[in-house]
Formats: C-alpha cells, structure tokens, sequence
C-alpha cells in the first residue's frame, strides 16, 4: 500500500515533466503540409454526382478563376501565406453566401484571418463582373479544391449587388 | 521490471527525469568554455539535410519547427536570437543555445510579445523590430539579455498597413540604424492591385514609407521627424545589409506583381512571371530607386517605365533613378543579404554577399522558383562575379506548383563566430547551419 501511494505522485510528476517539456520546446514536430482532409475531394465530389452533368459554372467558373484570382489564391485554392488567403476550406468561401459575394464585389482590406492567420494583402474590387460571372465563380471554388457548398445562382448575385446602390 | 518503479533507486531516476525535463527549457547556464566548436564534434545531417550545395559544405540541422524564423543573429559563443513573424507559446523572439556542442540546439528559451522580422546584434546590444517599432536590448558579457521586459524603445510610429510591413534593419558601426519601411502598395495605383487602375501622381506613399529611413542608434522613442528618409523609390527591402568594405548600404528590393493581371494587353502570363527583376542596390544618401515610376527589366537591363505611369513595357523612365548593381529573376523574394567576412569558407566567399530567397507566387501560372540561397561574389564593394545559387532544395519537392507546398522557405542569415553561415526558415521552422569541411 505504500508503494502504491509513491508510485502514483511519480508518475503524475513525469507525465508532467514530459508534457511540459514537449510543449515548451517543440522541436521535434515536423512542419505538416498538407492540411487534414476534413472535406470530399474534388473527385469524389464528381464521382458522388456520375449521374448527373459536371454542373456548368464549374468550367466557366473555372474560366472566370484563371483569368482574375488565380496568381493570388493559387490554382490550388491555397493561397500564399501571410498574403493572400486559402479559399480551401475556409468558412468565407463555405459558409455565408453573401459575405462572399461581398467580397467579389467589395474586394478586402482587412487584413482577413483565416484559420488562424493573417493575410495582409489588399483584394481589389471586382465589381466589373457580371452577375453571371460572380456566380460562376463563387460556386466553383465553393465546389473545387476540396470544397464542397451550394452554388450561388445569378439571381443570388443580383440581389446583392442591388443592395449596394 | 515495473518493481523498479516502487523502488527508492526508481525514484530518484524519474525526480532526475522530470528535473531535467523541467529545466531543459529555461534559460540553462552554459557550462562552456568560449572556446569554438571543433568540426570534428558536429553532428552533420544524414544528406546535407536534404540541401543541395557546392562541394566540401555540410549542413546540420540546428533547429526545427520553432515557428515563423525571420532574421537571426548568432552570438559569440554560437548561441542564437531568432525573430519570428508572429510570437509562438507567448515568445517573440527565441534564444537557441547549443550546450554539448555538436551544433544541434538542446536549450531554447524566449522573450518579446510582439513578432517581427529584423534582428542585429553588437557585443553590447540586441536590436529587434515589430512591425512599427525597433527595441534594444542590454547585454551581458556573454551577450544574454539581462531584462528580456524591459527594452528601450529607439524608433516608434512607424506606418503598418500590413502590406510590406516588415521593419527590416542593419547598423553601419557609426551610431546609425538603417530601417526599411516598405511601401503599403504594389505599384502606388489609385486602388491597389485593380486592373487598369493608373498610378497615383505623384505617390503620395513615398512621404512615409517605400525607402529606408536612418535613425540614431542611441536615442529613444523616435519617429519619422527624428529620423532621415536616406533613401527612396524602394518598394519594399527585406534584405539589407551593411559593406565594411566601402562603407555603403545595400539591399535588396522586392520587385512589383502581377504586370499581366493589372495590364493584360501588355503584358502575356510567360512575361509577368518573368518581369521585373528583384534587384541588389547600392545607396549613398538620397538616392532614388524608382519605384513606383519604373521597374527594372533584366533582359533589356533597363528601367522601364511602370504601365499605370503611362508605360508600355519598352518606354524607359525615371532617368534620375539609381541602376542595381545586380538583377535577379522576377518574383523570387530575397528576404536576407549578408556579407560574409569569416574565414571558413574558401577565399572566393570572402566579402561577398549572401542573399536568402523566400520562393515566388507570382510567377502562376506558370511555375513557382528561387527557394534558395544564391551567392555573389564581391571586390572592394562591387559585385566582381555573376550569381550563383548556393543552398538549393528548400522547398523539397522538384516543382513547386503554390508556396504552401514548399517544406522550407529561406528568410534570413547569419554568420556564426566559426565562419558557418545560418538560415533561417519562415515555413518549415528550421534554422540550417552551413560549414565548410575540407
């Protein structure tokens, strides 16, 4: 019974010493790359939809991305750390239609966080685009590099952007 | 086996366990002598830690993971100061010691609750800047700060509009700290970065930033009235450095983005990823680089005038602007130059520069290049030599397609007691130390 009442402060006292250590050096952890896949990839996201047509505003999407977004958020959707922003998985491109809408349309000053890191790029306005073209393009990156979320229609950009006169 | 645990002897070995393990971290005494690492003891890494590099260098591995690396300086007795971008576990700056000398870091404590990037170190002061100001920091004889709380404050105020805001600095051994204050803009048009937008006329942003600014190295809480605008037309500089040779600063500038995105009927994908060099400067004292008016275009090795200035990409401009006195590829960032003045490497090093190159992302499509560090070799201040690349493979992969990919990306230098040379690494974390060991 003695023994037993040693034992347990010991251990107690290296598992903290171990943990201590291990968070306050954090040498030893090797840089991770790719970020955990939370998401479908963009394949099977195309497998899940064989019965239907690839929808039309991914290649005109597509189209619209190459020529406007892509040198700064990369053809990976990834971004470029510390200036611009991952469009991958990222809730300002999954979640609130309109604040991404917004943002086409606005362009971003902010300084954005994204997961946790700050992007000090400007994004200019790219209020130029057409309704079509901002809702083609907004519903490819919501479905490409892994992400998937419901597409932005035309209507949905037209309706924003009569709000901003 | 487990009996050991209830005994008195395994006691003690896990009280000593969880002694060291608690103290591994702090700030250690060095039990060390000043004298120099032999080569011999050095733990090099298995395949020069996966660098390419010239023959007879070898690579250890100092550190890994340690957070965003910036500028680092190395002490006298091998010991290192890192500034990193953000601080990590409340740390801004990191001090890395190495206490059995096999160069491979056993001890790291930290101070500072700002990031940052620039670091430059005297035997009586440690300088580090945030993003709008530069500390000092007293030093002990073994160069360790005595109180990591309380630093003087020597420049403050200045402009942080995120965009470019590193506050790189050097010091010229004559009372002087040198700060670069990059330009919050690409190319100063009337909206940043928007296609077709022409340039601001004139670039009122040159007022309070796109140059380097001197300040007194002795005087606390200064700002922009207290300091000199040394130089201008400098879009943004990460790298600078100080020539004891002929006495004059260098840096080197980042050059603009995305010709093709904000001027498509000039400028083809191929040609934006190309265009304009990054460029090596020389200043003397009001000197103007250029920018926003021109860029610097290597192929035709001239200063082409900017296309939101009126430019077509053959039209030169700002005649009264300063040539480089070195141009590199388009996009590839140099975040670091240095001069190396140690005695290790083979005699063509001597005086010559250094530069750390963090890697593109403009070039996209096409693909990403320079994670790398490149050498020029120098004559009484002038380079005497084209370009090499030194340190090569940072990124770890044969082609980079976007700079998130890249494992490591090099961002500063330093040049240890030895002659070694030091690069930090912003992505991966990793502080590499170079030697020669023929």
């Amino acid at each position: 019974m003695i023994k037993q009442r040693f034992f347990n402060p010991l251990i107690f006292l290296f598992t903290l010493s171990s943990f201590i250590a291990l968070n306050s050096c954090d040498t030893s952890k090797k840089k991770e790359n790719k970020e955990p896949e939370i998401e479908v990839q963009e394949t099977k996201s195309a497998t899940a939809e064989s019965n239907e047509l690839i929808p039309e505003y991914i290649a005109s999407g597509k189209s619209v991305y190459t020529q406007n977004c892509l040198v700064c958020h990369q053809s990976t959707g990834t971004g470029v750390p510390g200036l611009n922003p991952p469009l991958k998985k990222t809730p300002y491109v999954l979640e609130d239609k309109e604040r991404l809408i917004g943002i086409i349309l606005n362009g971003s000053n902010d300084g954005l966080v994204v997961n946790g890191s700050t992007y000090s790029n400007a994004m200019p306005a790219f209020a130029m685009l057409s309704d079509l073209d901002v809702a083609n393009v907004t519903s490819y990156i919501r479905n490409s590099f892994g992400n998937k979320a419901e597409p932005i229609t035309e209507n949905e950009v037209k309706e924003y952007r009569a709000t901003l006169k | 086996m487990t009996k050991n645990l209830y005994s008195t002897k395994g006691f003690i070995y896990l009280a000593c366990i969880a002694l060291i393990s608690l103290t591994s971290c702090k700030n250690t005494e060095k039990s060390e002598d000043g004298e120099m690492n032999t080569n011999s003891k050095l733990a090099l890494s298995d395949n020069n830690a996966d660098l390419t590099l010239p023959d007879g260098f070898g690579v250890i591995k100092v550190a890994d993971s340690v957070g965003a690396a910036r500028h680092l300086a190395v002490t006298a007795d091998g010991s290192i100061y890192v500034n990193l971008n953000q601080p990590k576990n409340g740390n801004g700056i990191l001090y890395i010691q190495d206490t059995d000398g096999n160069g491979i870091a056993d001890s790291t404590s930290g101070f500072a609750d700002y990031g940052g990037t620039g670091i430059y170190l005297t035997d009586q002061y440690l300088y580090a800047s945030s993003d709008q100001e530069v500390f000092r920091y007293k030093l002990d004889e073994n160069q360790k700060i005595a109180n990591d709380t309380a630093p003087d404050t020597l420049v403050t105020g200045l402009i942080n509009r995120r965009q470019h805001a590193s506050k790189s600095i050097t010091l010229d051994g004559s009372g002087n700290i040198y700060v670069n204050i990059g330009a919050y803009s690409n190319s100063c048009q009337q909206q940043d970065r928007t296609p077709g937008s022409q340039g601001m006329q004139p670039c009122t942003i040159l007022d309070s930033a796109g140059g380097i600014w001197r300040f007194n190295a002795d005087k606390l809480k200064q700002t922009y009235g207290d300091g000199t605008r040394y130089a201008t037309g400098l879009r943004n500089v990460v790298g600078l450095a100080w020539n004891k040779q002929n006495n004059k600063l260098f840096v080197m500038q980042h050059g603009r983005d995305q010709l093709h995105t904000l001027f498509p009927d000039l400028y083809d994908e191929k040609t934006s990823a190309t265009l304009p060099a990054e460029t090596m400067y020389m200043l003397n004292e009001g000197d103007d680089a250029g920018w926003p008016y021109i860029y610097y275009d290597q192929q035709k090795n001239k200063k082409i005038l900017a296309p939101e200035y009126g430019g077509d990409g053959e039209k030169t401009g700002a005649e009264n602007a300063i040539d480089p006195v070195m141009a590199f590829p388009g996009h590839i960032a140099p975040n670091a130059l240095l001069f190396y003045t140690g005695d290790m490497f083979p005699e063509k090093y001597k005086n010559g520069a250094f530069i750390a190159f963090h890697g593109s992302w403009n070039r996209a499509p096409e693909e990403q290049e320079g994670f790398m560090v490149a050498f020029v070799p120098f004559d009484n201040g002038k380079p005497s030599g084209d370009y090499e690349v030194f340190a090569d493979g940072f990124s770890g992969m044969e082609k980079v397609e976007s700079p998130g990919d890249a494992a490591h990306r090099p961002t500063g230098l330093a040049q240890g007691p030895d002659g070694s040379l030091y690069v930090s690494d912003d992505a991966g974390g990793s502080i590499y130390r170079i030697i020669y060991n023929k």
